[in-house]
């Protein structure tokens, strides 16, 4: 596939580890900010390749994981109602709510269908004019624009019976919440490539001065992440705080701005509870007033779940700030697999614990 | 999170900006994606998409820069031992 | 079209004649019609032997293997396939890769109240056709109906009756460091199909099924490499990955294989990269993993290659020692990387 194959080049990858080995005069410490990054770092095995001399922490990048018990609690609470079906991306199912996933809830006959995209939710609500369509609209700001096309289009043709949750959240709060942690050990950010696709990256730059921190704008595929690693290495080595965008095939500086008006038209920015991580001040977007009977939250207050208690177990706030890897958390294979997840790292495909399990589940000798 | 993954535009459905919609090619296989952050993209232009959604252009100058000196960067690295 | 309904009319319409009562499943005369007109008559007239409650099959030299195997899927019919396919070629699969050849099946089915006979009707050709290609007679059946609700349209089970060839004994047991893994075909294209055909995801061209019967190319393989081809798998649900972990697990060597080897349909991999599914995790239903003696390879792939069921064979890796690790997965990055066992059905994430 063109766009994809050439940056899964071997050879390349290659000369770019020799490269960073070369650069890199002490182990710095970077964080990869996608759960997606994280998900390549590890299937391609490039994580372990430079242990020598990066380390690499994998940061809250994963919407899935952050997305707060209390919403899972609702979405699960919606699909049990009657009449209604729960739209959702595949990746929510196994979440685990404060008593239960989507997933148990469909074994127990809640109405819940997979989607694609909030657009197929549309479609949806269509087929069941008499059933209420629910979809359930978690992403950072890459998807926020097809949640709010969704809304929009809703809209325009009167579909009564389409609404969403609102579950988006921001990634540069974020990242300034984990640089404010007292104990703190990001070097360097890869920031997350397609998030950058809408957002742009005018922002970042006043981020990297303020915490003298580089950001360095990184894509997917293992050529892209080892550029970004490279050019974050280069930047620390060489004592510079700015941005840099290796993924300028699809990254500009000022974003997409069509997708960003979008968004602007649907959404406005608020604070937002992220799972594990507590209140995170303009984590989120809710829902603008215009466009409130749309608002599950609102359609359905009956349903409302009490605010969660939060995953008791659960290190998965550690681990997406760097404090530690997978691997150290007590519970980690252990009491928490796949199979039974204690917290969302563990379920999400993007999680960094379900990364770390799947790719990396015994440590490996090279074989001679 | 945010898979994204490249396709070709094909044919164009709809032009009407929040309807906005196209057939993209993935690898021999083609789906309607809606194209409202796109609207200016032209046939055979590559697009990232996502959720069903194109959420930007993919710039060929750009793609081919990077392409020229990753190439580069393997000859380099061949003449080191 | 409907007589206009008089006030005194049952509010519920009757449709026995479009649709399955529980009258059907109750063994009054509708059962002994809905037997006789629409299975009997059709899998009758299309086997050699007469369906019934209980055949008489006759003496079965040679030793003999039974399997059975039950089939739900949702939607019913997809794209290269349907249920009713996938229940013949299924059980027929399940005794070709121990090693037998299919002799007869048995066919039994659980509906639901109020499937359309026209459904009905459609799958029961399918299992007609398809077991008459196959040449394997239905022999006996059964029928039950159940309340609404309580089945998903349709569900099936069939139970297959075979006889080993000679005494070869295939197994993972056999398996040698150093023997070739060679897979029948493209991967991953029957759990495509049917994700697609059941979430709507609307591709064009529609993912097609690779549902196939494989014992006569298992036949061949046997009788053209004798203890060279040490065991076989049809790799359904868990793909590929499930049968290399299971592989492992009972020869406790290890698998290796070689991504980019993996044959893999262009239209396959653009799903895959867009629902971000790993296609060695995705099911198949007519494509088999074979470990044979390295020298052997080439020999295995031309037997492969004169069987339509095939389509296009390749060797992706081999059996080596075991280190850590029972699968691992070379990328092209270096370093091998460990693959895990598949654990639930995977889902399309957009993450
Ligand atoms: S291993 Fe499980 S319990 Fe530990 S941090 Fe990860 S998800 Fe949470």
């Amino acid at each position: 596939m063109k766009h994809l194959d050439e940056y899964r080049d071997a050879a390349a990858s290659q000369s770019l580890i020799t490269d960073i080995r070369a650069r890199a005069t002490r182990p710095w410490v970077l964080m990869d900010v996608c759960g997606g990054q994280t998900h390549n770092l590890v299937r391609y095995g490039i994580e372990r390749e430079l242990a020598d001399c990066v380390e690499l922490i994998h940061g809250p990048g994963c919407p899935v994981c952050v997305t707060a018990t209390e919403l899972i609690d609702f979405a699960v609470a919606l699909a049990l109602r009657p009449n209604t079906i729960v739209a959702s991306f595949g990746d929510m199912l196994r979440v685990p709510g404060s008593s239960q996933s989507l997933m148990q809830a469909r074994e127990r006959g809640g109405r819940i269908q997979i989607v694609y995209s909030p657009l197929d939710a549309l479609a949806l609500a269509r087929q069941h004019p008499n059933a209420e369509i629910v979809f359930l609209a978690v992403g950072f700001e890459t998807t926020a624009p097809a949640t709010a096309l969704a809304v929009i289009q809703a809209t325009k043709l009167s579909l009564n019976n389409f609404s969403i949750v609102p579950a988006h959240v921001r990634v540069l709060p974020a990242m300034e919440t984990i640089m404010r942690m007292p104990d703190n050990r990001v070097e360097g950010f890869l920031a997350a490539g397609h998030v950058c696709c809408i957002t742009g990256f005018e922002a970042y730059q006043p981020f990297a001065s303020r915490f003298r921190v580089p950001i360095v704008i990184t894509g997917f595929e293992p050529i892209d992440l080892l550029r970004g690693i490279l050019k974050t290495v280069e930047l620390l080595e060489t004592g510079q705080a700015i941005v840099k965008n290796q993924y300028s095939r699809t990254v500009q500086r000022q974003g997409n701005l069509a997708a960003q008006s979008i968004i602007d038209q649907v959404y406005e920015v608020d604070d937002r509870d992220w799972r594990g991580f507590g209140t995170i001040s303009g984590g989120g977007y809710r829902l603008r007033a215009e466009y409130s009977l749309m608002n599950a939250r609102q359609k359905f207050a009956d349903v409302l779940p009490p605010k969660g208690r939060g995953d008791v177990d659960c290190r998965g706030a550690d681990v997406m700030s760097g404090k530690i890897k997978p691997k150290q958390c007590p519970a980690f294979a252990t009491t928490c697999t796949p199979q039974s997840p204690l917290g969302a790292p563990m379920v999400s495909s993007e999680g960094a614990c379900a990364a770390y399990y799947r790719f990396e589940p015994l440590p490996i000798k090279v074989p001679s | 999170m945010c898979l994204g993954v490249p396709g070709r535009v094909v044919r164009w459905i709809n032009r009407e900006s929040n309807f906005a919609k196209a057939e993209v090619e993935f690898s021999g296989v083609r789906r309607e994606i809606h194209m409202a952050c796109v609207t200016d993209a032209n046939l055979g232009d590559y697009v990232i998409v996502h959720a069903g959604i194109a959420i930007c252009l993919v710039d060929e100058v750009e793609a081919e820069q990077t392409l020229a000196e990753l190439k580069s960067l393997g000859e380099n690295s061949d003449e080191t031992p | 079209m409907n007589a206009p309904m008089s006030p005194l009319a049952c509010p519920r319409p009757t449709t026995s004649d479009q649709t399955i009562t529980l009258a059907h499943g109750e063994g009054g005369k509708m059962m002994r019609n809905l037997i006789r007109d629409r299975i009997v008559s059709k899998l009758g007239e299309t086997n050699v032997q007469r369906f019934s409650d209980a055949a008489c099959v006759g003496t079965i030299k040679g030793n003999v293997a039974i399997s059975t195997d039950s089939y739900v899927v949702s939607p019913l019919f997809f794209p290269g396939g349907d249920i009713g396919t996938l229940a013949v070629h299924g059980t027929i699969n399940d005794l070709a890769m121990a090693g037998a050849s299919p002799l007869f099946l048995t066919l039994s089915l659980i509906l639901e109240e109020g499937l359309p006979f026209e459904v009905f009707d459609r799958v029961i050709d399918s299992i007609a056709e398809t077991a008459n290609t196959c040449g394997v007679p239905i022999v006996a059946g059964d029928t039950k109906v159940v309340t609404k609700g309580a089945a998903d349209g349709m569900f099936l089970n069939t139970t297959g009756v075979g006889v080993h060839h000679d005494d070869q004994r295939m197994s993972a047991k056999q398996i040698q460091p150093g023997d070739t893994l060679v897979v029948s075909g493209p991967i991953a294209r029957h759990g495509i199909a049917v994700l697609a055909a059941r979430e709507s995801l609307e591709f064009m061209p529609p993912p097609a099924s690779d549902s196939a019967a494989l014992h006569r190319v298992a036949a061949d393989l046997q009788s053209a490499l004798g203890n060279d081809l040490r065991t076989m798998r049809d790799a359904t649900r868990g793909g590929v990955a499930a049968v290399l972990h299971e592989w492992a697990e009972e020869s406790t060597l290890a698998m290796w294989v070689d991504e980019a080897q993996l044959p893999l349909l262009p239209e396959t991999r653009g799903v895959c990269e867009l629902l971000g599914l790993d296609p060695m995790f995705v099911a198949n239903e007519g494509t088999f993993v074979a470990a044979i003696a390295s020298h052997r390879t080439e020999d295995a792939i031309s037997v492969m290659k004169t069987h339509s069921s095939c389509g296009d064979p390749a060797p992706i890796g081999y059996a080596r020692r075991r280190e850590i690790s029972p699968v691992l997965v070379s990328r092209g990055m270096g370093g091998d990387q460990p693959l895990d066992e598949p654990i639930a059905a995977m889902l399309p994430r957009i993450c």
